[in-house]
């Protein structure tokens, strides 16, 4: 399958780990992976900031960008969400409803990476090894906005070696929110605190997510407490073989 | 009354009740955010709560589909709000009762005070009710020499603790049993200097300290939770008796009711009723609901007035999504499941109506300017829409109220110069290769310049990668 | 100007000012009924800390006088069948009694209107045997007696059942609060304990 990767501006420019583990994943099941070079990013940051105006364009350029694929993935649950939810809203309330139609139509062909492999490529053992200890922090877009459900789990649980160990009260946010962590940043270190607390507790060496945002801000958390615990999406998991762990590849991203 | 421009929807007028808070909530959530005891207060009961509701809701086969209909109710009340109103007013009106219009805050209150001035009662006894908080009901009656008796057993620990109500549902959830025996033991007339914090004997404390009172005051104000149009009944939903007490002893019974509260017919009740127990207190019903229809002969109260209420919804009802924090019963649900509500609690948000819903239906009421921080104070994570029983999409209202908050100026620049890069790829590479840049040239976990210090005051930042992915790509 | 017409004159103008109005049908495909489980009524009425007595008409006021000591004042409705009250209480039928005297009864006696077997609820409704609402309001104690036929399965049945006109009391278990900690606690300014005679 021919399958279009909208890499994320976050993963582009600061987690390139993520992206890379999804293009090595989707090759080493079989498939093509095309990169669109115009796109930048979805606009998620100005529309949750309260700049739809200055989102607008954003949005247009991904429909350009994404409109001659049939299958588009991002390894972020968030981004996804933005396309699904925000496009369509943003395009209304600028009354352009051709716009919107079309968003809708890109968002139709837009997949988490879970759910991609799961539901579309109808995968749950992607060949991955990972001998770690690792809990999964379900993020909230990825849990209530797309409803990924236990997919990510699906897939972890299938992969050779890892102990995957339940993280209590998952389901909490993690304070980051984007725009959030940094205008209500002692209220967003509060909940990371409690996030961090159920990690620890965990005693898992490495916390997992389908959103570098997310790991972005509980890996700088659990970086700044030098607790040891290091943040790795959910990609660079799967992507992760035998043979990457033998030839030294690198799989994670240090907090 | 107000004079604007005859008929333009209008929010509500400042300088009178409590829909505006003194300072941003950054700079509140703060204060309690330091404040262990308040924490721990905090979590405990919105824990509990959480896992009893669940627990109820997950009894009931057809929650999804009791939602949606909860949902429609309302989108179809306030499709159709003039003319239900015009019914209701009808209706309760052939039954007996007296029905007032109030445009806002200030005229709400003047009808009221005058109502109880003509009873020559010197006193009146309360149930408790959101929207005679946010028309600043009691500092009104008290200016005007009666003395509001609140009876509800968290509004009375709230009243005697010279407090401000931090939740819904449950106004005193920020105080725990030790607080609640001090504040008696200070403040409550008469009571027995052996009280103890068992919650049991703090309660009895009440009824006693109550009982008099309720049997000796001739009027009572109570909110509703429901006015049905079809018939002119209203209902409150309470569990104490507190409300029964109010609604039945006096001579005089005064209601205040949000114009919104409206539904049109006897039927939608059996949704409502179904959805509100299991989503607030997590019972499969409150042990009391009253229901009246204007005046009975020989039962309860022979004066009956009714007070609609505007103050702002109109305003809100301008706007075609705006309008669905109309729709919320009052559960509170919102809030027990808030991550920041449950650290923050509610006085962090100014107005009376805290947490999410607070936090997009207070700066719709004021007009945005007047709590531009409070669509910022989520996380956006989402939990507020999944548990709230009539399905208002929440996330979707902050991020619109967003849009429309005025934005600091030095953000909006950065804001527009960031989405014209973004709109152009080589200046969107150069950008990146000047993060990159940046990042390097300082350690890992550097302080990041204001605005954006809060961040690495308590994370680092990631280590800058060597490439970028759409570099290590066109490598390939 | 009245302040109803500036009102509704603003109403009218914010659903105009949001576009044209799309007519709302409201889905009903929730239940409206279902299968009527007593053990489940008698089970959900004492979760909520109600007291059950499965009993037959004949055994009603020896009942009565097994849950209220020798010599209670009873405050009764005036249309209460009599053959229910025994002859160990004060019965004091409400002929416009005084709140004083009604406060200082030790209990009420009170038939139902219908009740609602998901919820544990009775709804008194002012008829002749359940009286005027303040009489189920200040004794301390209060003995429900209620027929099978009375009993729906769910809240849809119940309020089809009732007339809205008259005035209505829902009771769901003694009177409660859980306003310190989000506890429960029975009993704060209704009646502390409920009683509920089931009839077949």
């Amino acid at each position: 399958m021919r399958i279009a990767l909208f890499v994320t501006c976050l993963a582009d420019t600061v987690f390139p780990e993520a992206a890379k583990a999804t293009v090595r994943l989707l090759e080493r099941l079989g498939h093509e992976v095309v990169f669109p070079a115009e796109q930048t990013c979805c606009g998620q940051m100005h529309v949750n900031t309260g700049y739809q105006r200055e989102a607008l364009p954003l949005i247009r350029r991904h429909v350009r960008t994404f409109d001659p694929y049939d299958v588009i993935v991002a390894p972020s649950g968030s981004c996804v969400g933005s396309v699904r939810h925000q496009h369509p809203l943003v395009a209304r309330r600028a009354g352009d409803d051709r716009l919107a139609g079309r968003v809708e139509d890109v968002a139709a062909r837009t997949y988490e990476l879970s759910e991609l492999l799961v539901d579309v490529l109808g995968v749950t053992d992607v060949g991955a090894y990972y001998p770690h200890r690792v809990t999964y922090h379900p993020t909230c877009h990825s849990l209530r906005m797309l409803r990924v459900g236990d997919r990510p789990l699906r897939l972890l649980r299938a992969v050779r070696g890892l102990d995957l160990v339940e993280l209590p009260d998952a389901e909490q946010c993690c304070g980051f929110g984007g725009t959030f962590a940094v205008k209500n940043a002692d209220t967003s270190t509060a909940m990371l605190a409690d996030k961090m607390r159920h990690v620890l507790s965990t005693r898992a060496d490495v916390c997992t997510a389908s959103d570098a945002s997310c790991l972005m801000h509980l890996g700088g958390g659990l970086s700044r407490l030098r607790t040891g615990v290091r943040t790795v999406h959910l990609a660079e998991i799967l992507a992760a073989t035998e043979r990457s762990a033998i030839t030294g590849e690198r799989t994670a991203v240090r907090p | 009354m107000t004079h604007t421009f005859l008929g333009m929807p209008s929010t509500a007028p400042p300088g009178v009740g409590h829909l505006r808070g003194t300072e941003p909530f950054p700079s509140a959530a703060r204060r309690s955010l330091a404040d262990p005891q308040l924490r721990r207060n905090l979590g405990h009961a919105t824990a509990t709560i959480r896992a009893r509701s669940a627990g109820m809701i997950a009894e009931v086969p057809d929650w999804q589909q009791l939602r949606e209909a909860g949902r429609a109710i309302k989108t179809d009340v306030m499709a159709r709000l003039p003319e239900l109103l015009e019914q209701l007013e009808a209706r309760v009106t052939e039954a007996g009762a007296v029905v007032h219009w109030a445009a806002d805050a200030t005229e709400a209150n003047r009808i009221v005070t005058d109502l109880v001035r003509a009873t020559g009662s010197e006193r009146v006894i309360k149930v408790k009710s959101m929207v005679t908080q946010e028309i600043g009901l009691n500092e009104a009656l008290v200016a005007a020499g009666i003395a509001p008796v609140e009876t509800d057993l968290a509004e009375l620990i709230v009243q005697l603790g010279d407090d401000r109500p931090s939740h819904i549902l449950v106004p005193a959830i920020h105080r725990n049993r030790a607080e609640i025996r001090e504040i008696f033991l200070r403040a409550m007339p008469g009571v027995d200097p052996g009280l103890t914090d068992e919650p049991a004997a703090l309660a009895a404390a009440a009824r006693n300290y109550l009982r008099q009172t309720f049997l000796t005051t001739k009027v009572a104000v109570s909110g509703a939770n429901f006015a049905v149009a079809q018939t002119g009944t209203l209902a409150v939903v309470e569990s104490e008796g507190n409300g029964r007490m109010c609604l039945t002893l006096p001579e005089t019974l005064i209601t205040v009711m949000g114009i919104e509260k409206v539904v049109p017919t006897w039927q939608d009740l059996e949704v409502f009723l179904q959805l509100l127990p299991r989503a607030s207190t997590g019972e499969r019903m409150n042990p009391y609901t009253s229901m009246w229809t204007g005046v009975t002969p020989g039962d309860g109260p022979q004066a009956f007035h009714l007070v609609l209420l505007d103050n702002g919804r109109s305003a809100v009802l301008a706007d075609p999504t705006g309008r669905q924090a109309l729709h919320c019963i009052r559960c509170s649900a919102c809030l027990n499941v808030c991550p920041v509500y449950e650290r923050t609690g509610g006085h962090a948000y100014g107005s009376v109506y805290p947490g999410p819903i607070g936090a997009v239906l207070s700066p719709q009421l004021t007009g945005v300017a007047d709590n531009a921080s409070l669509p910022y104070a989520s996380s956006l994570c989402g939990a507020c829409y999944d548990a709230c029983p009539v399905k208002i999409n929440i996330p979707e209202l902050l991020v619109q109220l967003r849009d429309q908050a005025p934005h600091p100026r030095a953000e909006a620049a950065a804001m527009a110069a960031a989405a014209y890069t973004m709109d152009h790829p080589r200046l969107y590479e150069a950008a990146q290769r000047a993060v990159r840049l940046s990042r390097l040239a300082g350690r890992r976990g550097c302080a990041l310049p204001p605005p954006l210090d809060g961040w690495t005051a308590s994370r680092d930042l990631p280590d800058p990668p060597a490439q970028t992915f759409r570099q290590w790509w066109a490598g390939r | 100007m009245s302040s109803r017409d500036l009102l509704l004159g603003r109403l009218r103008a914010a659903l105009a000012a949001g576009g044209p109005q799309v007519p709302v049908e409201v889905p009903r495909d929730y239940r409206h009924g279902g299968p009527l489980d007593l053990d489940r009524f008698v089970a959900r009425l004492i979760d909520y800390r109600a007291q059950v007595h499965r009993v037959s008409e004949d055994a009603v006021a020896d009942t009565i006088a097994a849950i209220l000591p020798a010599g209670a004042t009873v405050v009764v409705p005036p249309g209460l069948p009599s053959g229910w009250l025994p002859s160990t209480v004060t019965v004091r039928p409400d002929h416009d009694l005084d709140n004083g005297r009604i406060a200082a009864a030790d209990a009420v006696v009170t038939a139902a209107a219908v009740a609602v077997a998901e919820t544990g609820t009775v709804v008194l409704d002012g008829s002749p045997d359940q009286g005027r609402r303040v009489l189920s309001l200040l004794p301390d104690r209060h003995v429900c007696v209620l027929r099978t036929a009375q009993v729906v399965a769910t809240v849809p049945e119940a309020l089809a059942r009732l007339t809205p006109q008259r005035p209505l009391t829902w009771i769901s278990g003694p009177s409660a609060t859980s306003d310190i900690e989000l506890s429960r606690v029975e009993g704060v300014h209704g009646p502390r304990t409920l009683h509920v005679v089931l009839l077949p």
